[in-house]
């Protein structure tokens, strides 16, 4: 079996569940004939036609409306957008119909849809091009954000969004779409939503993130590893709903918790799980909750954009200061 | 220097505003029952207006939003869609509403804060209302294009109003429905005020109908306080759109009420205008038009008000009867199977609920 990156991974799910479930339209900008800008829908318009593999007009907020749209007709459309940086006009479209249809309806209608987006930094892309802004969507209640950091996960995860019955925004993160290829077998079998994934087991300190941020999460425990400190990494991978259940069961075995995202600091996911920890946790934690993540400033063009990304050695860093709280 | 473009926008009227035919009627009005109906239907939602107004007077309704008025063009909408075609309305279309088979007894439960108003047992594809303005025109768009994939020929009616046009959703729309030659109607309730903003200050086009010639879609202008006039345009609208020509009606009319019963329209225009357009209501000038030609007498008149007053009270009754839903229910129907992660919120919602111990609730 060949290996295949993140990206691929995007490719391969859509294109198994579109040829196993006719309900699946893929639609966004330039994601037919040219096979999307990241090549995330390549092939699969010459596959399945320019009817299920829509190039729609220049206009990100008629997409995710439409989508909604066809939801509702009892489709599964998969909208792609093309940058998270053009995806605030399809807040409105997500927040007031998409996210609530089932519950203001009394589920006389619902919206299984998916909206793919690539997102997050470090890849020197234009402006509004490296963002991470998806604590806007985990706070919308009715939705589901999924994020994948790893070719399996990509797979296994957007099949479950494309099958699961409730609105579903899954967030690519870019960075690694090729940084990372692995074995994918094309079986369709999905992989389980608002669960966390444990990528490796540890006693000493938990190291909780997603997206491309478990690339140094990973390589940070591997520095710890050496350093005689046995660190556990978990990929919260549905940042909502947020299995509390696995961080709090993980940080009870370790006493310690490192929170890393690319994300601006406050307000966002990780102060979502710090505060998960402050009150559930309290009492298994042995230091202060350490958080290492982007800064709270705009986003910075891509010449100083490697100073607002965490890096490996901030991760080993915050770890090592749980370890010598006293 | 040569024009490469030229266009030009019809406006349709069979009816003026005393009720004299002022073209050859349409083939429909041979028969008159269903003038009849669309009299009974517009006449019905006047008085549901007017019971739900008092309602919202008197405490037992929240904020109402009012078609007092423009009763004709969801009238003449609710009258020309089929039953297999989906409506996509706006928050000011309930005589449309009605037509497609939403009890009076819903609507007063949704403007009674009360979500099982959006639950109908009729036309389950329809949409729900959309306050947030024009958004719902991009659903329409979803809408047609399933209808289209799937060989259908339903088609999908989006409401809208004049403010509703200067958003960019409603432009999008309707440039998507041009691409892709969908079965989709964009009616405008062109009331002249979008709140406070009258129609001048929307937008300097002549006409609203011709932001459809931008999209390369069929777009006309028609009396919309002439049921007669607006229901052959919707069932002509109906057949361009099963041919894939989408339309853009833009109905004129005027907003007789305050936006809202939460808005004071006296602060921002005049009774003058007020009692100009208070002469071209779409009632009276059918009943003239009844009237004059046979159809209709008093003693009718007066029958069907007794009649329809009887079904308000109905309506009225049900819904004040209604016991309201449980607290939980807020979470029910959130998703399909509620994420274990709200499930102690839910818990704790309900146990909030429950009577303290000791009965303090008695005390």
């Amino acid at each position: 079996m060949a290996e295949i990156t993140l990206i691929e991974a995007v490719t391969q799910a859509l294109a198994w569940e579109m040829a196993n479930d006719e309900r699946v339209l893929v639609l966004g900008e330039d994601v037919g004939v040219n096979g999307g800008v990241f090549r995330a829908t390549v092939g699969l318009q010459q596959q399945f036609g320019a009817e299920r593999v829509i190039d729609t007009p220049l206009a990100e907020g008629l997409i995710a409306g439409m989508t909604v749209g066809l939801a509702a007709q009892g489709l599964r459309p998969v909208a792609e957008i093309q940058f998270m940086g053009f995806i605030y006009s399809v807040l409105d479209q997500m927040l007031s119909h998409a996210s609530r249809l089932r519950n203001r309806t009394r589920g006389r209608l619902s919206c299984p849809m998916v909206l793919r987006a690539p997102f997050g930094g470090g890849i020197h892309a234009p402006e509004h091009h490296s963002e991470s802004t998806e604590a806007l969507f985990a706070h919308i209640p009715g939705l589901r954000v999924v994020i994948p950091s790893s070719p399996g996960r990509a797979y296994g995860l957007l099949l479950a969004a494309m099958r699961d019955p409730d609105p579903v925004i899954f967030l690519e993160p870019k960075r690694i779409y090729r940084l990372v290829k692995e074995e994918v077998p094309d079986n369709g079998e999905a992989l389980p939503l608002d669960v966390c994934y444990t990528l490796r087991e540890g006693s000493d300190v938990t190291l909780v993130s997603w997206g491309a941020m478990i690339k140094e999460t990973l390589e940070a425990a591997d520095i710890l590893g050496e350093k005689g400190i046995s660190a556990e990494v978990i990929d919260v991978a549905t940042i909502k709903p947020l299995d509390a259940v696995s961080i709090l069961e993980s940080v009870a075995r370790t006493g310690r918790c490192v929170i890393v995202h690319e994300a601006a600091r406050s307000g966002g996911v990780g102060a979502e799980i710090a505060a998960l920890l402050a009150g559930e946790g309290l009492l298994h934690l042995m230091a202060p909750v350490q958080r290492v993540t982007g800064y709270d400033t705009v986003m910075p063009l891509f010449r100083l954009e490697n100073h607002y990304m965490p890096s490996v050695q901030q991760i080993v860093e915050a770890a090592q200061k749980t370890l010598e709280f006293e | 220097m040569k024009s490469v473009a030229q266009f030009t926008i019809n406006y349709w009227q069979y009816l003026n505003a005393d009720g004299q035919a002022v073209a050859e009627l349409p083939a429909f009005t041979q028969n008159p029952e269903r003038i009849i109906s669309l009299y009974r239907a517009m006449s019905l939602t006047r008085l549901f207006d007017q019971k739900a107004i008092a309602l919202q007077r008197t405490g037992q309704l929240g904020t109402y939003a009012s078609p007092l008025g423009q009763e004709a063009i969801g009238v003449a909408i609710g009258s020309a869609m089929r039953p297999e075609d989906v409506l996509i309305p706006a928050y000011r279309d309930h005589a449309a509403q009605f037509l497609r088979g939403v009890r009076m007894t819903d609507i007063l439960l949704y403007w009674g804060g009360d979500e099982r108003g959006m639950d109908h047992v009729e036309a389950r594809e329809d949409f729900p209302i959309s306050v947030p303005v024009a958004s719902q025109c991009c659903h329409a768009v979803g809408v047609a294009y399933a209808m289209k994939l799937r060989r259908q020929s339903r088609v999908a009616v989006s409401c809208i109003g004049d403010g509703g046009t200067s958003k960019g959703d409603f432009y999008e729309s309707l440039n998507a429905a041009g691409v892709w030659q969908l079965p989709l109607i964009f009616v405008i309730n062109n009331n002249h005020w979008a709140i406070s903003v009258p129609r001048s200050g929307q937008s300097a086009t002549q006409t609203l109908a011709q932001k459809a010639i931008a999209a390369g879609i069929y777009g006309e202008q028609v009396d919309g306080n002439d049921v007669i006039a607006m229901t052959a345009r919707m069932e002509a609208a109906i057949e361009r759109a099963q041919q894939g020509e989408a339309s853009v009606i833009e109905a004129l009319s005027y907003r007789m009420s305050d936006h809202t019963t939460a808005d004071d329209a006296s602060r921002y225009r005049s009774q003058e205008e007020l009692d100009k357009y208070a002469a071209r209501d779409p009632i009276s000038r059918l009943n003239s038009w009844l009237s004059e030609a046979g159809f209709w007498s008093e003693q009718q008149e007066l029958a069907l008000q007794e009649e329809l007053a009887e079904q308000v009270d109905q309506a009225v009754k049900a819904y004040l009867a209604t016991e309201p839903q449980p607290a939980q229910s807020m979470f029910d129907d959130l998703y399909e199977t509620l994420p274990n992660a709200y499930q102690n919120q839910r818990d704790e919602l309900i146990a909030a609920q429950a009577p303290a111990d000791g009965g303090a609730d008695h005390g």
